[in-house]
């Protein structure tokens, strides 16, 4: 153990004093943590959009807070489908049948908002892919 | 018509489809006395623009409407018990009451929000009808309330009646506003029930629940516990809601409770929402998670038999068995005859 902390502290003495690579400040998990937020709420704005498919049919009218979609059982084993997908693969189910629109790519940023809205109502759920 | 005979009937009923309608049966003593009628809600016709309409609510509403036709025997009446629209437009009123129009009873209606916060329940006055009444049927005293006001201040606030409308359209938008019968309609009640006796059956008919159960998706009347005070001196009093499409049953005091389902969509229980604390009644044992590829599933219909003032709910439900939510004469209160001792695993799905 003291070798080890010896070690650590030869390595930082033979580095360059600018290097901390793996410290991040308060002041960073902030702007992180907004980020973030920024795109939970495109998220929600997109859940509520009547624009988002063809016949003005929300995401919110049935899955009010999102409750229901269970972001913590995907990847799992989608029985209607017939195979193993992704959560993004079933919104893109829900755009085009409740919806009635057009599927969006998986790295489209609604995409992304969307799935990080879904997600965040979820907090503190614990992970249970392949659950059903 | 007893109970056998209903079974056989709903037998058929099951065999021809499965949908979302009540058929309500108020049962007596005297055989001769009963009499049934069919509860249909929650239709949510949405308009996309000119004659266009959402396909899906469309069919939810039309299925119903063809099995209530097949009523055999016939029901006394019919009931829709609100949220015939969405989002309040005359448009989506006059498409739902076209579809309506096929049944063979001109319906009875209770107000829903969806109907009310566009023009405050003008064009519903004008065209369906009375916001809240009550009439006697065959030795029962039914109340139609409208429970799913608010305040002044909230519905006044916003910068045009679309924006108002679409605030209370989001069940669970935080900008939303808790419903109440209110005092002007809570006095109007005690005048109507002062002059029933206290021995008589009532049925309350409401849009949202008289009870509390969660305020973050107005499952929830405000003044439901004055309004429930009002309904106490009565020996049987039952109570049936619309708005939370999902099955929930509950015992308060005198009161039976029991919603009924949507012909549109299904809702998630609250306590599938993980962040918030929420008051389904302890008694209801849950329908299980809708299946999204079967989009009438989770609906359903249900017969509704009111024995001696009690009330036995038969649900038909698709790609599952059927339940029965009985009254209990010995726990006084209403229990699922199958699931209610096995509350961990009432049904599996999905």
């Amino acid at each position: 153990m003291l070798n080890y902390k010896k070690m650590l502290i030869v390595l930082a003495l033979s580095l360059p004093s600018v290097v901390n690579a793996d410290e991040f400040t308060k002041a960073d998990l902030a702007q992180w943590d907004s980020e973030f937020q920024t795109v939970v709420k495109q998220g929600r704005a997109a859940f509520t959009d009547p624009a988002l498919g063809s016949n003005g049919v929300v995401c919110a009218q049935c899955h009010p807070n999102a409750a229901n979609t269970h972001p913590e059982t995907y990847p799992k084993f989608q029985k209607q489908i017939g195979k193993v997908i992704s959560l993004w693969e079933m919104v893109n189910w829900c755009l085009r049948n409740p919806l009635e629109g057009q599927p969006l790519a998986a790295d489209d940023p609604k995409m992304t908002a969307l799935v990080a809205y879904i997600t965040s109502e979820r907090k503190g759920v614990k992970l249970e892919a392949g659950k059903h | 018509m007893n109970r056998r005979d209903f079974l056989k009937q709903s037998g058929l009923l099951l065999a021809a489809s499965t949908l979302p309608l009540s058929l309500v049966e108020i049962a007596f003593a005297k055989a001769e006395d009963n009499f049934s009628f069919a509860y249909i809600s929650d239709a949510h016709i949405q308009q996309i623009k000119g004659t266009q309409f959402v396909r899906n609510w469309d069919r939810g509403l039309m299925r119903a409407v063809a099995e209530a036709n097949l009523l055999d025997p016939k029901p006394d009446f019919i009931m829709f018990g609100g949220d015939l629209a969405q989002l309040g437009k005359p448009e989506e009123i006059d498409h739902g009451l076209e579809i309506l129009s096929a049944l063979h009873q001109k319906p009875r209606f209770v107000l829903g929000e969806h109907d009310f916060y566009l023009d405050m329940g003008e064009y519903w006055a004008k065209k369906v009808s009375e916001h809240h009444y009550s009439f006697d049927h065959k030795g029962v005293h039914f109340v139609v309330l409208n429970s799913i006001l608010t305040h002044d201040e909230w519905s006044n606030k916003w910068s045009s009646p679309e924006e108002r409308m679409a605030m209370m359209a989001g069940l669970d938008n935080p900008l939303g506003s808790p419903f109440m019968v209110g005092e002007a309609q809570r006095n109007w009640l005690k005048a109507d029930l002062d002059k029933v006796d206290k021995t008589t059956p009532v049925v309350v008919f409401s849009h949202s629940p008289l009870q509390k159960i969660y305020k973050g998706w107005n499952f929830w009347t405000d003044d439901a516990e004055q309004v429930q005070a009002l309904l106490k001196p009565f020996n049987k009093v039952t109570v049936i809601y619309g708005h939370v499409h999902q099955i929930q049953y509950n015992q308060i005091g005198n009161i039976s409770f029991h919603s009924v389902m949507a012909t549109s969509w299904p809702w998630p229980y609250p306590s599938t929402y993980a962040q918030a604390e929420q008051f389904l009644p302890k008694l209801t044992v849950e329908m299980n998670r809708a299946d999204p590829f079967f989009e009438r599933d989770a609906t359903g219909w249900q017969l509704i038999d009111i024995a001696t003032g009690n009330t036995a709910v038969h649900y038909q439900l698709p790609e599952n068995k059927p339940r029965t939510v009985a009254f209990n004469p010995e726990t006084k209160r209403p229990e699922d005859s199958e699931y209610q001792q096995q509350r961990e695993v009432p049904q599996t799905h999905y």
